[in-house]
């Protein structure tokens, strides 16, 4: 009894007693604030589950701030760099925010839950942030993390084993929309999103009805090979799928210090995501100079020759002269269903072009000693994996 | 088109009307748009009691740059120039300062006040060259930043090693540890105090009020007057000179909106719909109101916003008029006295106590008070026989506890009236009808966020480089074709011009 003034260190999520049942590993690591799985029993049968059957992540800790109020929407519209005013009720966007000149702070997904209320989700906190902008802007911000329980139930057989559970209205949700159904008395919101570029959905219920939910879903799930998946085998399967990673693949811009190791959305291939027709959003002055000026940096998708995991590696243009260093890696694996060694990678402009050839200097070891290679690799504009399913509505049945 | 001009300048306060004459005389044509329904801004003479009329906010002319009243060619009328300051003591002897000239103060004080005066004097005047120019961005390579950093260097370096680390060492002090080592006599602590803290959220023990009163002393060595006709009297001129220069003046036109279209200005619209056309809009209006209310933060970054937002502008300083049937007897006071510039701040101590309670959201108790009776230089003011007591009292804060009511207006008034009764005993009986501005109601008649005539703390994080904020000391907005030319850019308030004819300047090179 002599501890109790010392508040929980970190904490667990509703789906906590669950997950430690299925956990024989008992490798935790710490997600903004909480205890979050690295692997279960086998990262590798985990990361199989999501491509073959369905795996099922926590994703309780992710940050989530709900916006509401009469300026919700011009709000985040000045907030983010896309058109949200395309974004009805329903529906979800990807999307990103720069801080004044124009550089990446973090990329997150806004859920339009119903008219004027939405859901912003990102892996990294932002309050004051969002507060600051709203300053002038008649919204209420609510972070409602711990309001809000919820699971990835990303794979082949999830929709066969939603629909099993009893979800209503599947057959109709398309990529990047949202419904609501009822379980046991409460809401369930269920979007079609994930993090691992295949066909999947997220479920978004009360805390206090989590182990149901969980319950359920399993139940559902058992002729369905439902797995549940730790952070290692997900951050595999968003590789493969070619989403970015703060911290891995470019730097939340406040959290810098030197100068040039932000990014801007250009830089990192979202230039997709950056609408120059609205009007005003955050740092748009500073990427219109940008987009006249050209960018510095371009972010690369590679197919590299080998085995060898191009971890950390230069990036050079030629395979002789290592004094062309462009760039390095920023995430690499291999892809054990893509059959490739694939890797994300930030190099200088003009390099980085589709349909480049470019070189990477890869170290790896063998019983202490360490081996060097120069592997050919081959810049390459589609996610590495996109299979038919994650676009189609309705998916099929398994 | 008619409505189409070559620039705009919102608000017709001395800083837009300098700016606007300036860029007239180069042949562009300007239109100035005013709220109220005559020019000056918080430079106007207006009645406030039947016959009386008085300098309704700014009441004494000290800081009016020298290169504004050339370029403009300004002739100012003065009725009173060169005013004395007189600290007004229980017994009668009175302290008496102007320029380095000072009596009523032992022989030690004299020689220190001389000694600090001069001083003073010479760091003020580095101030001056820097107040006069377009504040250097930090970290640029434009030359001529670079060329005003370095100069600004080696004028500090220049003054010898002592006075660079005098000037080092009390630039950013404050004044009451200043005053308590060089003086004895109280009065003329509170004296100096109160030229340091006037008009500002400042006590004499808050950090830059060295800055402060360096600031008051720039351009004119502190040296007090008061125009015929009071500031309107000035601003009349002003105003002629403008239009001489084929400036169109717009009173009663309220702009509630700076028009922007793909992050640039095209015009203003008033609050009667009327739609005015030019790339070039330059408001006198306060940052905040600019840019929070006039462009709106739709059209702004974020961080600007945020620092837009949180600029220090909460407003301290009241203003009362009272209309006398005559003046009030004053102990050790002649006739010409009455003509002198007045302070009632008896010690350090007790400007510091008065704005104690302003920390804490009250009026001062005992208020500090700087006085003059401008009809007896200026009978325009007041019927023959009758006189006007204009009067800046500190400290009555913009966020009053429980707002500012009749009765907290009343509180007030009525705490200055007993501060004056202990010098002016037959006050009462002196007094016809009187009138008290608090920063809310200064908001409310000139405009000004927080009823701060500074357009803003004058303070080192809002000063120069970062006055208004970080990253647009230069007139410039984010917005392109909008600049500022008041108060809130640097080099600050009062009625200097330095704001305006520094904007007009930026203005025309961009050109």
């Amino acid at each position: 009894m002599t501890a109790q003034h010392i508040f929980t260190g970190r904490l667990k999520t509703p789906f906590h007693p669950r997950i430690t049942e299925l956990d024989s590993l008992n490798t935790w690591h710490n997600w903004a604030g909480y205890s979050s799985a690295e692997a279960l029993y086998c990262e590798d049968m985990e990361y199989f589950a999501i491509r073959n059957s369905t795996g099922v992540f926590d994703i309780t800790p992710m940050t989530k701030y709900r916006i509401t109020g009469p300026d919700a929407l011009n709000y985040l519209d000045r907030l983010v760099t896309r058109d949200m005013k395309k974004i009805k009720p329903g529906r979800v966007a990807y999307a990103v925010w720069c801080d004044d000149q124009g550089q990446v702070m973090d990329d997150g997904t806004i859920f339009h839950l119903r008219e004027g209320e939405y859901r912003l989700c990102s892996q990294e906190r932002h309050f004051a942030w969002l507060k600051a902008a709203s300053i002038g802007f008649d919204v209420t911000l609510k972070e409602e993390t711990a309001d809000v329980a919820a699971l990835a139930v990303q794979g082949p057989t999830s929709y066969s084993i939603l629909k099993n559970m009893g979800v209503r209205g599947l057959e109709e949700l398309k990529p990047f929309g949202l419904i609501h159904n009822e379980f046991l008395g409460s809401e369930l919101m269920i979007s079609r999103t994930g993090f691992t570029g295949d066909l999947g959905y997220e479920l978004w219920i009360s805390p206090d009805k989590a182990l149901e939910l969980w319950d359920a879903l399993f139940e559902a799930g058992k002729e369905y090979g439902i797995r549940a998946i730790g952070t290692h085998a997900l951050g595999l399967a968003r590789k493969e799928a070619a989403y970015l990673a703060p911290f891995e693949d470019f730097l939340p811009a406040e959290t810098t210090v030197r100068t040039g190791r932000t990014r801007s959305p250009l830089e990192l291939g979202l230039d997709w995501l950056v609408d120059f027709s609205k009007e005003n959003f955050n740092g748009r002055k500073a990427l219109l100079k940008e987009k006249e000026n050209g960018s510095q940096w371009n972010l690369v998708k590679l197919d590299i020759e080998g085995n060898k995991t191009a971890d950390h590696s230069y990036i050079y243009a030629h395979e002789k002269n290592n004094k062309s260093e462009i760039g390095f890696i920023t995430s690499a694996a291999w892809s054990p269903i893509c059959k490739q060694n694939i890797a994300l990678g930030t190099v200088r402009s003009p390099h980085g072009k589709p349909g480049d050839t470019l070189w990477v200097e890869i170290y790896y070891q063998r019983e202490m000693h360490w081996n060097r290679v120069m592997a050919e690799a081959s810049i390459v504009d589609k996610p590495f994996w996109f299979p038919a399913r994650r676009g189609k509505t309705p998916p099929d049945p398994f | 088109m008619t409505n189409q001009y070559d620039a705009i300048v919102i608000g017709a306060g001395h800083n837009g009307m300098i700016c606007s004459a300036l860029l007239a005389k180069t042949g562009k044509k300007v239109l100035v748009l005013e709220a109220n329904d005559q020019v000056g801004g918080a430079a106007i003479t207006r009645k406030f009691a039947d016959d009386f009329s008085v300098s309704a906010c700014a009441h004494l002319l000290f800081q009016l740059q020298p290169d504004v009243i050339k370029d403009l060619g300004i002739e100012p009328d003065y009725s009173k120039k060169s005013m004395e300051t007189i600290v007004l003591t229980e017994d009668g002897n009175h302290i008496r300062y102007q320029g380095k000239n000072i009596s009523g103060v032992n022989e030690e004080d004299k020689k220190n006040y001389i000694e600090f005066h001069n001083r003073m004097i010479r760091f003020s005047d580095l101030l001056k060259t820097y107040l006069n120019k377009r504040p250097p961005r930090l970290g640029t390579k434009n030359t001529k930043d670079l060329m005003t950093l370095a100069k600004l260097g080696f004028d500090i370096r220049r003054m010898g090693k002592t006075e660079m680390r005098e000037f080092l060492r009390l630039i950013g002090m404050n004044i009451y540890d200043e005053l308590d080592e060089r003086f004895v006599n109280p009065y003329l602590k509170g004296a100096l105090s109160t030229d340091a803290v006037l008009g500002t959220h400042l006590g004499p023990r808050s950090p830059n009020t060295i800055l402060t009163y360096l600031y008051r002393l720039a351009g004119l060595h502190g040296d007090v007057s008061s125009i015929q006709g009071g500031m309107g009297g000035l601003m009349n001129q002003i105003r002629s000179i403008a239009e001489g220069s084929g400036v169109e003046i717009k009173t009663n036109s309220k702009v509630n909106e700076i028009s922007v279209s793909n992050g640039a200005v095209t015009g203003v619209q008033t609050e009667g719909g009327e739609k005015y056309l030019s790339s070039t809009v330059v408001s006198n209006a306060d940052p905040k109101q600019t840019m929070m209310n006039l462009v709106g933060p739709k059209h702004l970054e974020i961080r600007f916003t945020h620092r837009i937002d949180n600029i220090r502008m909460r407003g301290n300083a009241s203003k009362l008029h009272f209309a006398l049937n005559a003046l009030p007897k004053i102990p050790g006071f002649e006739d010409l006295d009455y003509q002198q510039r007045i302070l009632i701040a008896p010690s350090e101590h007790y400007v510091e106590k008065a704005f104690n309670h302003a920390k804490y959201g009250e009026s001062s108790v005992r208020p500090v008070l700087e006085i003059t009776f401008p009809s007896t230089t200026d009978s325009s003011l007041a019927p023959e026989g009758k006189h006007v007591m204009s009067i800046v009292a500190q400290y009555a804060p913009y966020h009053l506890k429980g707002g500012w009511s009749n009765e907290s207006k009343q509180q007030f008034s009525d705490a200055v009236k007993s501060v004056l009764k202990s010098h002016m005993v037959n006050i009462d009986q002196c007094i016809i009808s009187e009138e008290l501005l608090t920063p809310a109601d200064i908001e409310q008649e000139f405009n000004i966020t927080g009823g701060h005539w500074h357009h803003g703390e004058f303070t080192l994080d809002q000063f120069m480089f970062v006055r208004p904020v970080a990253g647009s000391s230069q007139y410039e907005m984010p917005i392109n074709g909008l600049f500022l030319c008041g108060a809130g850019s640097h080099p600050g308030g009062g009625i200097s011009g330095a704001c305006g004819r520094n904007a007009a300047q930026v203005i025309l090179q961009r050109d």
